[in-house]
């Protein structure tokens, strides 16, 4: 966890922000990426084949954009075990350069509303760019009573 | 070649059992910057309730890959896979999975549909234990570029 507390169903209300996150992405990550999940997809570490069809550069795994916006829940709620529920529709690639700063992927997330169990609902946004990478992405967090 | 729609609703055969590993998974919480001790320290993990090691919430996708591999590249379905994009990806879990789960992953075609030039192929893969127990529900949406 960020802040030493996490946060608890009792105070966390519908409109309640999450602190918002920037994430490096180099392709040293994306190969360290392709090795932990063995998505080894070209696209993702070479960039003549990507631009080959048609990409500005070589691109990160749509998944790796998803787990860090993942990793931005899990980071809020204090646990990786919390999170029910978690979709994103992929709408743009993070273009990733090849120089040591690589692309930085701005996440931040929203609670929508509160269910049963102590689980809340949050909207997230995930932006590389200036350019929404992540629309829909949605997720059901469970989270301590109080 | 369009993919072939006499494929929705199909549901494939079950996927050989993955074992959960602790090492896998602390490799895969690394390569996503994942810091939680929860996904390295069997004691903290513990401490919070849970068997062992829990993996972060998309390690789902390691877990399904190689049925979704196999779904995708089956020649009567008739993917091109070069033209394909990760269109959507959404996790339901009943409870994160933990080193030690031994798992199988069934996919289901569930629908296929032409958008212009492109064709969604959206398939439900259902992570189970081998004893049975539903872990995980993951949907997934490709999407295929026109030639």
């Amino acid at each position: 966890m960020v802040n030493g507390t996490s946060p608890s169903y009792d105070q966390t209300e519908p409109g309640t922000e999450l602190p918002p996150r920037q994430y490096q992405v180099t392709r040293r990550d994306l190969v360290r990426y392709a090795g932990a999940s063995g998505d080894f997809n070209v696209i993702h570490w070479n960039e003549r084949v990507a631009r080959s069809v048609g990409l500005p550069d070589v691109i990160a795994h749509g998944m790796l954009t998803m787990a860090l916006a993942g990793r931005f829940l899990t980071e809020w709620a204090g646990d990786p075990g919390a999170i029910a529920e978690y979709g994103v529709r992929f709408s743009a690639p993070v273009v990733v350069p090849d120089d040591d700063k690589g692309a930085t992927v701005e996440v931040a997330g929203t609670v929508t509303g509160r269910l049963d169990g102590n689980r809340v609902a949050i909207d997230v946004t995930a932006k590389a760019n200036g350019t929404k990478v992540l629309t829909r992405a949605r997720a059901v967090v469970r989270l301590a009573p109080c | 070649m369009a993919i072939n729609t006499d494929y929705v609703g199909r549901t494939f055969e079950p996927s050989a059992p993955y074992e959960v590993s602790r090492v896998k998974i602390a490799e895969f919480a690394d390569a996503i910057g994942e810091p939680s001790a929860l996904c390295r320290d069997r004691a903290a993990a513990q401490a919070a309730g849970y068997p062992d090691v829990i993996a972060p919430p998309t390690f789902a996708i390691v877990v399904t890959a190689a049925n979704s591999a196999r779904v995708t590249h089956d020649p009567a379905l008739g993917v091109n896979y070069a033209m394909i994009v990760h269109g959507e990806q959404s996790f339901e879990h009943a409870r994160p999975l933990h080193a030690g789960d031994v798992v199988v992953s069934q996919t289901t075609i569930e629908s296929i549909r032409p958008v212009g030039t492109m064709t969604t192929l959206t398939t439900v893969t259902r992570i189970r234990t081998v004893d049975g127990e539903h872990v995980c529900t993951a949907r997934s949406t490709l999407v295929e570029r026109g030639a």
